[in-house]
């Protein structure tokens, strides 16, 4: 059963790309602990022979006509940019140092 | 008498509209003025769109004027959006720093047919961050509170919406349902809250949370207010591929039939996992089997119903929902908009990242992203996340056979009435105890309301029952929740909302 320590937790934040900090990291270790601890209750279900339930009313893939519909706008898209440059959203360099 | 048309309901708002009695513009006016009043001490709004607002009612003023047919049966008629429907150059923050100047270059498709209809949007709600939480304290924002007792939440996600209904300032609201964000805010607010089935109301234009559970629908004040909305928004939509291509079903006729108040020859079973045990508050119990008494009242059958697996949904909940949402959140990458931190010096877009989310996701947001990180990572994902998937058809089974004997459950909607703000914010899980009631729905895909069903005798703070009914049965369930609100205000000598206390007074 789950028994989270802070290094699983910085572990996980930085698999889920975020910078937390010492003090939650210890935070989250207990909180998480006791959540996962929880969650697992769901183990206790025989359930081999189920299958799962990815959604509650069956999917079916949904087909449409190749034609040209109204969109955003270069400037509509660009609108709620970080950064843009030259009609294009301007990012970070994507390689690090020790890259 | 700005006053009294905050206190009527839609149906009336909208007659007296289209009867030239009043304008839509005083309607609006009202509301805004009653805004202005009192939600420096509710905090319901994030943002009020007077000038929009306005200009909407005097386009249905102009309608009226030239005798034209109204838009929809609510033309006129004001209401309040949670602020994850997004709304073209309205801002749409999520209740999150991530989003703090965010103005969406598109309308959701809710967003559209409320315009189409003539509904007046006054503003967006407050909500807890990304619909995360079950008391609107998530939000970054600051908390909203409940009208009936300000120290107190009024649920969430959405208890904006829900405060907005009980404090007067809207008539109608718009609020989101993963697990019980619109049912658990209607319950402690004394407000009509309903989650339509699974792709009954699209999701185009909806910030996701969890696309496999998250759904859209009416909250107001009245059972056929809620209807009347729950059919302007309604419907297949292609933007949304999870739409249903089915007509919306005829909850407006439903619900007007259940106000004759007869139900005979309607099954109707409580789901006795839901009805008791541990985390359950006695003056709910009460309520809830004073409300059973009055619908066997009414000419319905009532039998006890067992689920077995509903017990294991909470867990089920919090693995699948955060599983999804540590998928959907990943768009926020200070890329293309939102929040962007630590940017220059050399910075990597991965730095960039992580400083951004850090900065702008808050506590319970970050927790459900690792947790959802956990449960679909190798080697814990069959135990985690494919047992919970696992349940998740055991609990849809639960139900499916619970609907060969009887025609809609009946629970209440959540095990306690409205609690302290501040007092679950530094324990997650009794924080999520509070969707108890409401995820076995939300997991099964099936439509689900909470009618207040009066307040609790040992706190006198409002109570919801939980009606729940087959995919795509949402009628049976308005009709039923009618016919109990007319028994309800009968036996009370009037409407519930209108014993809320007249504070003001009452405030520091």
């Amino acid at each position: 059963m789950p028994n989270i320590s802070r290094a699983e937790v910085a572990h996980l934040a930085s698999l889920a790309r975020l910078a937390v900090t010492e003090d939650e990291l210890t935070l989250f270790a207990g909180q998480l602990d006791v959540i996962l601890t929880s969650v697992a209750s769901v183990g206790e279900v025989a359930a081999d022979d189920i299958p799962p339930t990815t959604h509650a009313v069956p999917l079916v893939n949904v087909f449409r006509e190749d034609a040209a519909r109204p969109c955003l706008t270069q400037q509509q898209a660009l609108s709620g940019a970080p950064a843009a440059e030259g009609g294009r959203f301007r990012v970070p360099r994507i390689l690090g140092e020790a890259s | 008498m700005t006053d009294d048309l905050t206190r009527l309901t839609a149906v009336d708002l909208a007659a007296r509209i289209q009867a030239g009695e009043v304008s839509s513009v005083e309607v609006t006016q009202a509301h805004l003025d009653r805004i202005a009043e009192v939600d420096d001490r509710v905090h319901a709004f994030l943002h009020v769109s007077t000038e929009r607002a306005l200009n909407a009612a005097r386009a249905v003023d102009e309608d009226v004027a030239a005798g034209r047919a109204p838009a929809s049966p609510l033309a006129g008629v004001p209401l309040a959006m949670k602020d994850v429907v997004v709304t073209e150059g309205v801002p749409t923050t999520v209740g999150s720093r991530m989003l703090r100047d965010w103005v969406p270059p598109y309308d959701a498709t809710v967003t559209t047919r409320l315009l189409q209809a003539g509904v007046v949007i006054l503003g967006k709600t407050n909500m807890d961050e990304f619909a995360m939480g079950s008391s609107t304290e998530n939000s970054f924002y600051g908390a909203t509170h409940n009208p009936w007792d300000l120290d107190r939440v009024p649920g969430g996600s959405g208890g904006g919406s829900s405060a907005a209904l009980a404090a007067f300032e809207a008539p109608l609201a718009i609020g989101t349902d993963t697990g019980g964000s619109i049912r658990q805010p209607g319950a402690v607010t004394g407000t009509v809250g309903v989650k339509p089935t699974y792709g009954g109301v699209s999701r185009y234009g909806l910030v996701a949370f969890s696309s496999s559970l998250d759904q859209a629908g009416p909250c107001a004040r009245t059972v056929l207010d809620a209807a009347l909305l729950h059919e302007v928004i309604g419907g297949h939509d292609p933007m949304d591929s999870t739409s249903i291509a089915e007509p919306v079903p005829a909850v407006v006729a439903a619900a007007r039939e259940g106000m004759s108040g007869d139900l005979s020859g309607v099954r109707i079973g409580v789901v006795t996992d839901l009805a008791g045990g541990e985390g359950y508050q006695d003056g709910v119990l009460a309520s809830f089997h004073a409300a059973v008494d009055t619908l066997r009242g009414l000419g319905a059958e009532v039998v006890d119903v067992r689920c077995p697996h509903f017990r294991y949904g909470l867990a089920a909940y919090y693995l699948i929902a955060p599983s999804e949402c540590s998928s959907n959140l990943a768009r926020f990458d200070a890329m293309r908009y939102g929040l962007r931190v630590g940017d220059g010096d050399g910075a990597s877009a991965e730095d960039v990242m992580s400083a951004t989310r850090e900065a702008g996701f808050g506590a319970e947001v970050k927790r459900r992203i690792m947790i959802g990180t956990y449960a679909l990572s190798s080697g814990y994902y069959d135990a985690y996340y494919g047992q919970a998937q696992k349940v998740r058809t055991l609990i849809r089974r639960d139900v499916e056979s619970a609907f060969t004997s009887v025609d809609v459950l009946v629970s209440p909607t959540t095990p306690t009435t409205a609690f302290r703000l501040g007092e679950r914010t530094g324990n997650p899980m009794s924080m999520y105890l509070a969707d108890l009631c409401t995820i076995p729905a939300s997991l099964a895909g099936i439509p689900a309301m909470s009618v207040p069903s009066g307040l609790a005798p040992d706190d006198n703070l409002p109570v919801g029952l939980q009606i729940m009914a087959p995919a795509l049965r949402e009628d049976r369930m308005y009709r039923i929740a009618a016919a109990y609100e007319v028994a309800r205000d009968a036996a009370e000598g009037g409407p519930q909302i209108q014993r809320i206390p007249e504070w003001g007074v009452t405030v520091s």
